[in-house]
């Protein structure tokens, strides 16, 4: 058992956090084009490599498509690659995001959320990722800075794991988390470099039958990214299933062993519940949003209500276990969605959560509150609305509206 | 700048090949050609990237490769970028000492969408960049692999699947785009044309593309007997007509110092040699509805348009 490391603490905001775990990464390749509010993470680390404090090779592209390519390439090489973007350059990226799942090439991107145009905003929601759900990455949505220097570094290790080489996305929330200063306690760079390793790189079988590296190797001359038919496709894709599987393992095993030498461990990677164990009423939340909420929670409590909060730090894999063994006995839930999913039933995560509860016996009252796109502000009092809201639907045994806006003009 | 390397016809047939048959190409493919010429101009361990198109389709159906070589493919408008991340990331292996070849190249492979259209993006990226690789384009002048489309690659006069020569309109009614001039506009070490018929003049650019220290560009022609309604047994015939009628002249730009190449350079210095361009477009279907009464006039604009071309060429070459 390893003890906490002493740590610094450091005045950061989440895009700096994010910068900075880059650089104790030892991340070979970065490839990236800047994009509001994400643009702190590539200035910053352009200055590291200005000032020679990084050995890695920083190429500015064109455009987000090319940023991600270059990632995804560079990675099959046998480089540690790193990108960051936000809303329309992370939709710019939505092709390659699917080609970088399937080549199994474990990219580590940080997404700064924020609406998606039209209109334009470059404020806070999570349409951008949500709108990434099925391109097979691994997505982490954090609370604070703290936890963006925390998740990136914890990253590379779960994505590189042989068990799973998918991509991930670290998302922190656009200017809530991206822009404000924070207190962040960082780990010296050597035990951050020896916590994730050097690049693991798994065998395969070469078309040759040779035994050999899974890269692009001179000495094994591997074709990837072919054109796979009928025959074929298939098979790739439910390999990639198995791995998002397996991300269920590593994740808390990840997030245990990063307890180990920080001291900070959020649920168990996975979720994060809090004051969940006799709750009567409860919302699942991602994001910075959870930081209002658990306040809302703790004034809750000491007024004797039983609430509780479920913070979705894991969207993909959904941790399904997890959601049902911490809400089952719960009699109200909100899902608290930070996108919409037009002409669908409700917001994504209410599609997932609702969804992933039906099968339990005596399931709870699951309603939706959509909230905060385009950045609005949502107060605590609204908070505490949606709480009274549930409260109500506990007593009266009926809900009213299914789902509902918070904060919205109507 | 470049290597002294001399090959004689027998070394380079007896090199191994890198680009390996079985693949699935049609009959009288000039690209599938191409591709074989532009790997026996390899100097030593090489990574190769291919935009989606008919030799990326071709040679990879899996579980089945035609590439003795490392080789990746992702997507369409990307083959640059690829590159790029391929460079940066041996370029970083290797300092960190992470691995051990002293230099590995690097080729991207597209076609004229990929390269023209939708790719000239992340390829003027790449290049101002300067990332040290090699992106060859073998142009047959249209979206084969989806079914003849026109392209900013496809010649005035062409008849596609959305060019059709009507009633009314005489096939694409736009110029190709003079990509190797904007290749050149980048100010990058290393530019030039190619055509199969010279082989010789094809492997040594390739080969110059391959060693020159920075990016290079190379644009290979490449007739496709499928789309251009043309003979299989004519792929090389044509390869050769376009040049002879300098429709397609050879090439290069070292530094931005454009040079003829000796097949082109003859007709500079004798221009009776040079044949009318009536004697190549006669060989293709998709040219064909200019031969009929009502578009024959569009002969001589081609005409025209080729001269005009040539000439401008001349001038830059220092050659008028």
């Amino acid at each position: 058992m390893q003890s906490v490391i002493k740590q610094e603490i450091l005045a950061l905001n989440g895009d700096e956090a994010v910068a900075l775990a880059v650089k104790q990464s030892d991340v070979d390749v970065v490839a990236a084009y800047p994009i509001t509010p994400q643009t702190i993470m590539v200035e910053r680390f352009s200055e590291y490599v200005a000032n020679g404090e990084v050995e890695t090779e920083f190429v500015c592209t064109e455009s987000e498509h090319s940023a991600l390519t270059a990632c995804l390439t560079a990675s099959v090489t046998g480089a540690r690659a790193f990108t960051a973007s936000a809303s329309a350059g992370l939709a710019l990226m939505h092709e390659i995001l699917f080609v970088t799942s399937g080549c199994r090439a474990p990219v580590v991107m940080a997404i700064a959320n924020r609406a998606l145009s039209a209109p334009l905003n470059i404020h806070c929601d999570h349409s951008d990722t949500m709108a990434q759900r099925d391109s097979g990455w691994i997505q982490i949505y954090v609370e604070n800075a703290q936890e963006a220097y925390d998740s990136v570094i914890q990253a590379f290790k779960i994505a590189e794991n042989p068990k799973v080489l998918l991509p991930v996305i670290v998302g922190l929330d656009g200017f809530t988390l991206s822009h404000t200063l924070e207190n962040v306690k960082v780990l010296p760079d050597n035990i951050v470099r020896k916590f994730i390793g050097t690049r693991q790189l798994p065998f395969v079988m070469t078309h040759e039958g040779k035994r050999a590296l899974f890269k692009l190797d001179p000495e094994n001359s591997m074709s990837m990214g072919p054109i796979a038919l009928q025959n074929y496709y298939f098979e790739f894709k439910r390999q990639q299933e198995e791995a998002m599987k397996n991300a269920l393992e590593v994740i808390p095993q990840v997030n245990e062993e990063y307890a180990q030498i920080s001291g900070r461990h959020y649920g168990d990677g996975l979720l994060e519940p809090y004051h969940l164990e006799d709750a009567e009423i409860a919302t699942v939340c991602l994001g910075s949003t959870a930081g209002t909420v658990k306040t809302v929670v703790d004034e809750l409590r000491s007024e004797g209500v039983k609430a509780g909060l479920l913070r979705l730090r894991t969207f993909r894999p959904l941790p399904v276990e997890g959601i049902i063994r911490y809400l089952q006995k719960v009699k109200a839930v909100g899902i608290m969605d930070r996108s919409m999913s037009f002409g669908g039933h409700g917001g994504p995560a209410f599609h997932e959560i609702r969804h992933t509860l039906y099968d339990i016996q005596n399931r709870p009252y699951i309603v939706n509150y959509i909230y905060g796109l385009g950045g609005r502000d949502t107060s605590p009092s609204q908070i505490h609305r949606i709480y009274e809201n549930l409260q109500k639907i506990v007593r009266t045994d009926h809900v009213e509206h299914l789902i509902n806006y918070v904060g919205l003009r109507e | 700048m470049f290597s002294e390397w001399k090959f004689t016809a027998k070394e380079i047939a007896e090199k191994p090949d890198l680009f390996l048959s079985g693949h699935r190409a049609c009959a009288g493919c000039a690209p599938a050609t191409v591709l074989r010429l532009i790997m026996k101009a390899v100097r030593g361990p090489t990574i190769v990237t291919n935009a989606t198109g008919c030799m990326e389709v071709v040679s990879s159906i899996y579980p089945y490769t035609s590439w003795a070589v490392p080789w990746i493919h992702t997507a369409f408008e990307n083959a640059a970028a690829n590159a790029s991340g391929i460079e940066s990331a041996l370029k970083i292996l290797k300092k960190k000492g992470k691995i051990k070849h002293e230099h590995v190249d690097v080729i991207a492979l597209a076609g004229d969408g990929g390269t023209y259209d939708i790719g000239i993006q992340a390829l003027s990226g790449a290049v101002e960049r300067g990332h040290d690789f090699l992106y060859v384009l073998y142009d047959n002048e249209a979206y084969m692999n989806t079914g003849i489309q026109r392209s900013g690659g496809t010649p005035f006069g062409a008849s596609t699947t959305t060019s059709p020569a009507g009633t009314v309109i005489p096939g694409k009614l736009q110029n190709k785009k003079p990509i190797a001039d904007i290749m050149v506009a980048h100010e990058i070490p290393y530019v030039a044309t190619a055509s199969p018929f010279y082989w010789r003049d094809l492997i040594t650019k390739a080969r110059k593309g391959i060693e020159v220290d920075g990016p290079a560009f190379l644009h290979v022609f490449a007739p496709c007997p499928r789309g251009w309604r043309s003979d299989p047994a004519k792929s090389i015939e044509l390869s050769r007509l376009a040049v002879e009628t300098c429709i397609f002249p050879l090439w290069e730009a070292i530094n931005g110092e454009y040079q003829l190449s000796t097949p082109s350079k003859v007709l500079a210095l004798a221009p009776q040699k040079k044949k009318p361009v009536r004697e190549y477009l006669k060989l293709q279907g998709r040219f064909r509805h200019l031969f009929t009464p009502k578009f024959e006039k569009l002969t001589e604009e081609i005409q025209r348009i080729t001269d005009e071309r040539w000439q401008r060429l001349l001038r830059k070459c220092g050659m008028t």
